[in-house]
């Protein structure tokens, strides 16, 4: 079996929140790869804000229906059990509270639990899809992220420099490094990569964070 | 009432000026029938309401846009379509940027003769600013207005000949919320049926939302 990379290794621990009999909203990039890491074991029904409770697997090279897509306009299928719906219903479900967890990427995460994940300051802002209505309905939101960005600066700050998503709505971290959880509005750090040391994380995390009493390794 | 025209009979309606709510998700449930159409009426200066604009390559609403008759997009994700993009930076486009959720509702909204509603969608953001907003239970809401449209144009899989409209898959999307919000509904099919040969429980838009049916059969 090949060894996972960094991404692959967040999507595998990210897909052990998910609980069984829950609704979840997996958003683009590491978000979407984590459908695959859910244990076959657990029922969960996945959300896509286009309009699809219930989607399934890729579907194969000949198996593709053009008119069943996810919200990262990619051909999925749709489960036994699955419905579609517009998307003012979709948002309905969303905004009201039915989306148990959502999980998705960030640029930027503060340890106040604000997310930055749409828009980079300097350019111009021509996309926010859904991120903003799945964050501020859904029970619980994951943030699935490298740790650091491509140019090697880190994502897990002070306070958010690029624009918000939303403020204080995180639930949890998960990075190749650390899983980090927000417990009465303090971030807190949960777990460890096997291998590194609290003072290493800190050099690479300017966010203030507290350590679990039960830190354990992943 | 005969509702049954043709592609080019429909898109006759639009004028200088009007407020567009075109359908789809990408190109999923886009009626392209349709914006084809558009591509051929001579009208300048619309406003488009879209989650996107087309795709690269002037597909979909990406051929309107390249013909210089958008002069604004209401949507939620424009970064998809390098055209888009550049037209915005060369002056040529305005946008307004909606949050995905709030476009559908404001559309709704606007359908169901709702003055506006409060949403935590965007609060504290870049998207709030310059809008009232008010502490609900302890949490901050936005104030967002009905997105009225003066046409709409729009995809189902099939109408029967009332207008009565149901839809595939993920290709329904904005489109039954675009119904309720125009003055003037289009709609684009795959197959006109008789009345009485859809189940009333199966249709998801009623007649009442719709003006024009164009079945898409008539023009391959």
């Amino acid at each position: 079996m090949k060894s996972l990379d960094s991404k692959e290794k967040i999507a595998q621990r990210a897909a052990k929140e998910i609980r069984s009999g829950t609704i979840v909203n997996l958003g683009i990039g590491i978000p979407t790869l984590v459908a695959d890491f859910i244990s076959r074991k657990k029922e969960v029904f996945l959300h896509t804000e286009n309009g699809l409770l219930g989607v399934g697997p890729s579907p194969s090279e000949g198996g593709v229906d053009p008119e069943i897509i996810n919200a990262g306009k990619l051909p999925v299928t749709a489960q036994k059990g699955a419905s579609y719906f517009s998307s003012s219903d979709s948002f309905a479900m969303i905004r009201g509270g039915h989306v148990d967890t959502v999980i998705l990427g960030a640029l930027q995460i503060s340890e106040s639990g604000d997310l930055a994940n749409w828009a980079v300051p300097g350019k111009n802002i021509l996309g926010v899809g859904g991120a903003m209505d799945l964050v501020a309905g859904a029970k619980e939101v994951i943030i699935t992220t490298q740790h650091c960005s491509r140019e090697g600066e880190p994502k897990i700050v002070r306070s958010c420099t690029y624009p918000l998503t939303a403020k204080n709505i995180v639930s949890t971290i998960i990075s190749e490094y650390a899983v980090f959880r927000f417990i009465d509005n303090k971030m807190v750090l949960m777990e460890l990569a096997e291998g590194w040391t609290v003072d290493q994380l800190k050099k690479i995390t300017p966010a203030e964070f507290a350590v679990s009493k039960s830190l354990s390794f992943f | 009432m005969n509702k049954i025209v043709t592609a080019n009979e429909a898109i006759s309606h639009i004028k200088n000026g009007d407020v567009i709510a075109v359908g789809g998700f990408g190109l999923v449930g886009c009626p392209l029938l349709l914006v084809e159409a558009l591509s051929e009426h001579p009208v300048k200066d619309l406003t488009i309401i879209s989650n996107n604009l087309g795709e690269p390559g002037g597909k979909g609403l990406g051929k309107i846009l390249k013909q210089h008759k958008i002069s604004k997009a209401i949507g939620s994700y424009f970064t998809s379509n390098i055209d888009a993009v550049n037209f915005v930076k060369d002056g040529k486009l305005e946008v307004e940027l909606v949050p995905q959720g709030t476009l559908g509702e404001r559309l709704r909204s606007a359908g169901a003769g709702i003055g506006g509603f409060y949403t935590r969608t965007s609060a504290g953001t870049l998207l709030a600013e310059n809008k009232e907003s008010r502490m609900i239970d302890g949490k901050e809401y936005v104030l967002e207005s009905p997105l009225h449209a003066d046409v709409a144009l729009i995809k189902a899989q099939k109408a029967d000949k009332l207008g009565n409209l149901v839809f595939s898959k993920t290709a329904r999307n904005f489109n039954p919320d675009m119904a309720m919000a125009a003055k003037i509904t289009i709609v684009q099919v795959e197959e006109i049926v008789e009345v009485g040969n859809l189940d009333p429980e199966q249709i998801v838009t009623p007649h009442l939302f719709v003006n024009y049916i164009v079945e898409r059969g008539n023009h391959d």
